[in-house]
């Protein structure tokens, strides 16, 4: 099925979760933060939280900035 | 140097450090080090998912450095409200440097939509840094919605025009009057910019551009440091008043005459 991950479309497995398609994306170490849907999710909904076709996900970390 | 505190938490150096624009990640880390600094600002962004990149917090121990995010590219109130609830989400604390800059070049702050986002982030609980202009009215609403600092610009971001403006400084400091830090951001070029700004009675300054592009940033970052406690301390032991007329430093009487 097809999400968009910060902007960009992508195909994944039916049933995924947001701890899943982190682990998928190698972002599982870092600090991130993730919103599912235009909802900013807590650190323990990411094994919860079924990704649904055609959901917006954004991944952001931190980068250097004044 | 005395402490400095803001929102209950105390620091010993009033010298911040952004992490933007280094020519690497090694050169920030080292400047980091040379400057003293415990506040460091970095922003939130969107993970590049074509291009494996490092991670920036590889390289600042978050044992020695407090990370303050910004909202550094909003637009307006809503964006940086959105990127602040981001940059608390991803778990380090619930501080914001606040930016709401309009996008048409001048990276001049939109004061406007700068306190209505910072009403609604102190409504929610975040510890709100604003970066705001040198215009007292807009420091008094900012102080009025709560922020816990009051941080106007020297002058416009990356132009290193140090402190064009210093009496408008001046007025927002004495405004605050000491209820919350005020915090000089932006626009630094040189230490001696720094100085002034903490000669003017700031609790502290923030600097990135001119520490980050210098040729050498971590013989700059130190310079930054000892402008910080050079100004402070000038501060605190009081200037002498500009006079019209000269005075000489010298006794008059006993003057070897013929």
């Amino acid at each position: 099925m097809n999400i968009t991950v910060n902007g960009k479309l992508l195909d994944v497995q039916h049933g995924i979760t947001v701890q899943h398609l982190l682990h998928e994306l190698e972002l599982g170490d870092e600090r991130i933060a993730v919103e599912y849907n235009k909802r900013i999710l807590e650190t323990q909904e990411y094994p919860s939280v079924l990704i649904e076709e055609g959901a917006t996900v954004e991944v952001v970390r931190f980068v250097g900035g004044g | 140097m005395e402490p400095l505190t803001i929102a209950g938490r105390t620091f010993r150096s009033r010298l911040m450090v952004g992490t933007g624009k280094y020519n690497t990640f090694i050169d920030m880390r080292d400047a980091l080090d040379a400057s003293g600094t415990e506040i460091v600002t970095v922003a939130v962004r969107r993970v590049n998912l074509d291009e494996r990149e490092e991670s920036l917090l590889s390289y600042i121990d978050l044992d020695k450095y407090f990370l303050l995010p910004n909202t550094a590219g909003c637009h307006t109130a809503e964006q940086a409200v959105r990127t602040a609830r981001l940059a608390r989400a991803a778990g380090l604390s619930n501080w914001v440097k606040l930016e709401v800059i309009p996008d048409d070049g001048t990276l001049l702050p939109d004061p406007v939509a700068t306190v209505e986002a910072a009403q609604q982030l102190v409504k929610e609980g975040f510890v709100v840094l604003p970066y705001t202009t040198d215009d007292h009215t807009v420091a008094k609403r900012l102080l009025d919605v709560g922020c816990a600092t009051i941080m106007p610009f020297g002058s416009a971001i990356g132009t290193g025009q140090g402190l064009p403006n210093p009496e408008r400084l001046k007025r927002i400091i004495e405004l605050v009057n000491g209820r919350v830090p005020v915090v000089i951001d932006a626009g630094i070029g040189a230490p001696s910019d720094v100085s002034l700004a903490m000669e003017l009675g700031a609790d502290a300054v923030l600097v990135n551009t001119a520490i980050a592009k210098a040729n050498d940033p971590v013989e700059m970052a130190k310079a930054m440091s000892l402008g910080v406690e050079a100004g402070r301390l000038a501060y605190l032991s009081g200037r002498i008043p500009r006079n019209e007329v000269a005075s000489p430093s010298s006794p008059q009487s006993g003057l070897i005459t013929n």
